[in-house]
């Protein structure tokens, strides 16, 4: 089955072209056949000649980006994007949400729409579809919540998973956490799954793990993209009979999600070092896992820096943090994917626990596992975690207490009414969150 | 890519449009070594054909013909766009996209902005319309006028609206030169508060330049190149001080001046006309830097000025970039914002600068700096690789800030003392459609604007608690 993922904005359409990368240097390296003509039926289109094209979407309101994303695909030497399946204008959207959701999202529905037939056609199934883009400009967010509407409309059963680039804290956009608001509270209704990155972890996951001295977004994409290629290769399931999944976008969400007031997923992996380190270190399950699984509970997005402290709460009324460390991070549901050497010898037993998961789910209605014995993009192991649990919540909750601030205000507001967006439909954005954060600060 | 118009009025804004023609082109000379047309050099520029008698354009991609420049100017007197025409720059522009007449508007807001403004209209909307037909996406128009003026004040301000009125959709960013106190102009208050009721109501931007911190930094420019040691560590060809290399002549009074708001120019365009790692569109300008409509006046401060930069780029001086670019001494008009409330600031800097730089600026300057409540995070920033010619770093901030009212207060004090002695007024009234209440209207405007800037300031000094959150019903 394959995934058609679409591209939206500068962001989009820089992430996705390292993802695409990722996932076709892993999928052609070394002799895999099954892994790697599974990878390719569901990222990439074959020529009769073999060619490898992207199944993907590019669409954003101002050409450089697209031209720069096309171009180095091509260069790659291994795949390219479709040559028509991109889509741009001349002025982009100015970061302002209103102006990518009510003007150039309408105005070029017609054409969107059409690229994205004509991608799922070429599909022999579809798992579902991909937006990839980030929350805090004009064009990823405004354009890529209206697509994402279309696509809900236009193919109601199919899975879409957005995947999300939250920004820096400060820095880049000012109304940032408007747009970033109003995405947020528009895609929690049409979206299946939400998959968010921060910038702020992957830059310092690029600068204390993978020592970058001078990070770029390119180092930053690639880390994300490294992440996102792990949970999107093929992985075998427990009751999937040696064969490898066959939608990993539809098992994602019917593992992870629930409940549809909890769709926000987070990702860690462990390791992340220096390419040229790879070679000369070796790793044990054991070491990983429980790395993985403290990173987990104590809500570390990084392998560095862990509160080892931090304990599951015991059931027998005990305080919660004895020694007074970071507080516990509880888990909704969380899939657990191993790739590598010894892969079924790995125990996980760690995150069978139930002291890890709300009280309402099973621990085996909770966890799902993922394995494959084929080492991922270059990792003689690694494990990946996407979880459901409150560890979204904290940088959820600032975002949106900053915006109401300014709301209160009503600072930037006539940028927004000159497109369309009224006071009231920033009140049922707030509304809708603010619902969210309840949720998942009473998760236990 | 995106197109600009520049619409030059009046003298003073034709004199400094024509600088900036002047330092782009050699700017765009620097960069452009193949001598191609490229997107960069469409931002602002058409390409022409002289053999294709309509001035056919030629596309991107081919041999530089002949550049024309994307602007229209418009004065009612001869003087400064003969001048023009007779000096290097003729080439750049045709008679098609000037205007003028023989007469002047005698210093008078209501002759400019009345009489002309609609004896002219017709044409001058032809003209904004021709420049933006030469255009496949047209961004933004700039404005260059003065505020002491007859023409650039009245007309200029009565070209904004019509602007408003035909493209509503442009951003429509305004350079405004206001006179000093000593200006020999002396109804110059009357037509600067009459300019500001229009530049309040019909810009999206407002870019205030005062000829008094102008003749500042000039000084202290000569002063330091003069002063023996200082001297010798002062480029002689950095555009910022004089416009030597450049296509224009002997240097003129006003010419120092000038170029400094040419620079801005040049730099607020830059992530216009080149590449950079973290593109800071036109639009986005407006869209993070005006919380509320009115509140659109930008302090510009630009650095390097009479520091130096030399080819490396030791992290020092760039550092001292950063903190100029916040003094006092540095502001385009007489202003201290550290000492007021920010509500909003951009960072738009040039050349080789990394994004891990403006970071750590940014936590390094933050502590001493007052932002507004709700915007503590309030920093915009832009990324252009192409550095300045003959700097190898520069740095525009552009500041909301409430440091304007000083500004809009002494010019409000100086419209008073004389309009209580209806001075002058009668020269005004005289205008066929001038009435006394313009004058009202103007001055209440200007004084709801002091009181909105005033309204803010006094939040700094309290602690503003977080807005209570909204409760969800469970
Ligand atoms: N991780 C990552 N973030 C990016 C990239 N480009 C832009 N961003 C972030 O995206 C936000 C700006 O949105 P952008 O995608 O540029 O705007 P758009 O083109 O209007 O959708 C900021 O939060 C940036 O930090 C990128 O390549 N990678
Ligand atoms: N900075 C600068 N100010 C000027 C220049 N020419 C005139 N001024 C100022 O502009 C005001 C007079 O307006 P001016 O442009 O001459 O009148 P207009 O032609 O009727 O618009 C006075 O405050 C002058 O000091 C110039 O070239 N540069
Ligand atoms: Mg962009």
């Amino acid at each position: 089955m394959s995934i058609v993922t679409v591209q939206l904005g500068q962001c989009g359409n820089q992430v996705g072209q390292e993802l695409f990368d990722i996932i076709c240097s892993d999928a052609v390296e070394g002799q895999r056949k099954t892994y790697s003509t599974c990878s390719c039926e569901r990222f990439f289109r074959q020529s009769s000649h073999g060619e490898l094209t992207a199944r993907a979407v590019l669409i954003d309101m101002e050409p450089k980006v697209i031209s720069h994303s096309m171009t180095k695909a091509a260069k790659s030497g291994r795949w390219r994007y479709g040559e028509h399946s991109h889509f741009s204008q001349k002025q982009g959207s100015g970061n302002n949400w209103a102006n990518g959701f009510c003007v150039h999202g309408p105005r070029h529905r017609d054409v969107v729409e059409e690229l994205v037939r004509q991608e799922v056609e070429c599909c022999d199934r579809l798992a579902g579809f991909m937006p990839i883009m980030s929350v805090a400009g004009g064009t990823g967010s405004g354009v890529g919540t209206y697509v994402t509407q279309c696509l809900r409309d236009i193919y109601p059963t199919s899975f879409i998973l957005n995947h999300l680039t939250w920004p820096y804290g400060t820095g880049e956009v000012i109304v940032q956490n408007y747009n970033s608001v109003l995405t947020l509270a528009h895609l929690y209704q049409l979206s299946d799954a939400i998959v968010v990155h921060e910038n702020d972890t992957v830059h310092r996951i690029c600068s204390q793990l993978l020592n970058i001295k001078h990070i770029s977004f390119s180092d930053i994409n690639r880390v994300i993209a490294h992440q996102l290629g792990s949970v999107l290769q093929p992985a075998l399931s427990a009751d999937s009979h040696r064969v490898y999944s066959r939608n990993p976008v539809g098992e994602l969400v019917s593992s992870l999600v629930c409940h549809p007031e909890y769709k926000l997923l987070g990702v860690c992996t462990i390791p992340n070092m220096p390419s040229s380190s790879i070679a000369y270190s070796t790793f044990s399950w054991p070491g990983l896992l429980k790395h993985l699984r403290q990173m987990l509970i104590s809500n570390s997005k990084m392998e560095e820096g862990i509160d080892w402290q931090v304990r599951p709460p015991s059931g027998s009324g005990w305080p919660r943090n004895p020694t007074g460390g970071g507080s516990f991070n509880t888990s909704l549901a969380n899939l657990l994917i191993l790739r590598g050497k010894d892969v079924y010898s790995a125990e996980t037993g760690g995150f069978e626990d139930p002291a890890l998961y709300t009280s309402w789910l099973l621990p085996e209605q909770a966890l799902t596992m993922w394995k494959s014995p084929v080492s991922f993009n270059k990792y003689e192991k690694s494990a990946t975690l996407v979880s459901n649990s409150q560890a979204l919540l904290r940088p959820l909750d600032d975002m949106v207490g900053k915006a109401w601030n300014m709301f209160a205000s009503r600072a930037y507001m006539h940028q927004y009414i000159k497109f369309g967006i009224s006071e009231e439909d920033f009140l049922d954005s707030f509304t809708s969150l603010e619902q969210v954060i309840s949720s998942y600060s009473q998760l236990c | 890519m995106t197109q600009s118009v520049v619409v030059q009025v009046g003298q003073c804004g034709n004199q400094i449009g024509c600088r900036f023609w002047d330092l782009a082109l050699r700017e765009h000379a620097h960069v452009n070594k193949k001598g191609l047309y490229d997107e960069a050099l469409g931002s602002f520029f058409r390409n022409v054909d002289s053999r294709n008698r309509d001035g056919g354009a030629c596309g991107v991609g081919g041999r530089i013909q002949h550049l024309k420049a994307r602007a229209v100017l418009v004065d009612m007197e001869e003087g400064v766009v003969n001048e023009i025409l007779q000096g290097p720059l003729r080439d750049v522009f045709d008679s098609a996209q000037l205007l003028t007449d023989v007469s002047g508007s005698g210093n008078n807001w209501a002759v400019g902005h009345l009489t002309y403004g609609s004896a002219y209209r017709d044409q001058i909307v032809d003209k904004l319309r021709k420049a933006a037909e030469h255009c496949d996406c047209l961004q933004c128009f700039f404005l260059i006028h003065s505020m002491g003026g007859g023409t650039g004040s009245g007309l200029g301000t009565r070209v904004l609206g019509l602007l408003e009125e035909e493209f509503p959709e442009v951003c429509r960013i305004v350079t405004s030169i206001y006179p000093s106190a000593e200006d020999d102009v002396i109804t110059s208050p009357y037509n600067s508060v009459l300019a500001m009721r229009e530049l309040t109501e019909h810009a999206d931007c407002v870019l205030p330049v005062e000829n008094q911190s102008m003749v500042d930094i000039v000084n202290k420019i000569k002063l330091m190149s003069h002063g023996a040691k200082l001297g010798s560590m002062i480029r002689r060809d950095s555009t910022v001080i004089s416009g030597q290399g450049g296509l224009s002549g002997p240097e003129k009074p006003f010419d120092a001046m000038n170029n400094i708001m040419a620079n801005l120019l040049l730099n607020i365009t830059s992530s216009a006309r080149f590449e950079g790692s973290l593109n800071m569109d036109l639009n986005e300008i407006a869209m993070n830097l005006v919380p509320f409509p009115r509140l659109h006046y930008l302090v510009p401060s630009l650095t390097p000025l009479y520091t130096l930069a030399d080819v490396s780029v030791p992290t020092r001086r760039l550092d001292q970039m950063f903190s100029d670019a916040f003094s006092k001494d540095h502001q385009l008009i007489r202003a201290d914002p550290k000492h007021s409330l920010y509500l909003a600031c951009a960072l738009m800097v040039r050349g080789n600068v990394q994004v891990s730089d403006l970071r750590r600026n940014i936590e390094r300057l933050r502590p001493s700096l007052p932002f507004v409540s709700w915007n503590q995070e309030g920093w915009k920033t832009g990324l252009c690789s192409v550095p300045p010619v003959g700097h190898t770093h520069s740095l525009l901030a552009l500041a909301n800030n409430t440091c304007v009212k000083p500004t809009f207060m002494e010019l409000r004090e100086r419209f008073t003392k004389l309009y209580r002695k209806k001075a002058h007024l009668h020269h005004y009234l005289h205008v066929e459609g001038m009435e006394q209440s313009f004058f009202s209207e103007a001055i209440t405007s200007l004084s709801s604007l002091i009181e909105e800037y005033h309204q803010l300031d006094s939040t700094k000094a309290r602690l503003i608690p977080d807005a209570p959150r909204l409760s969800i019903a469970r």
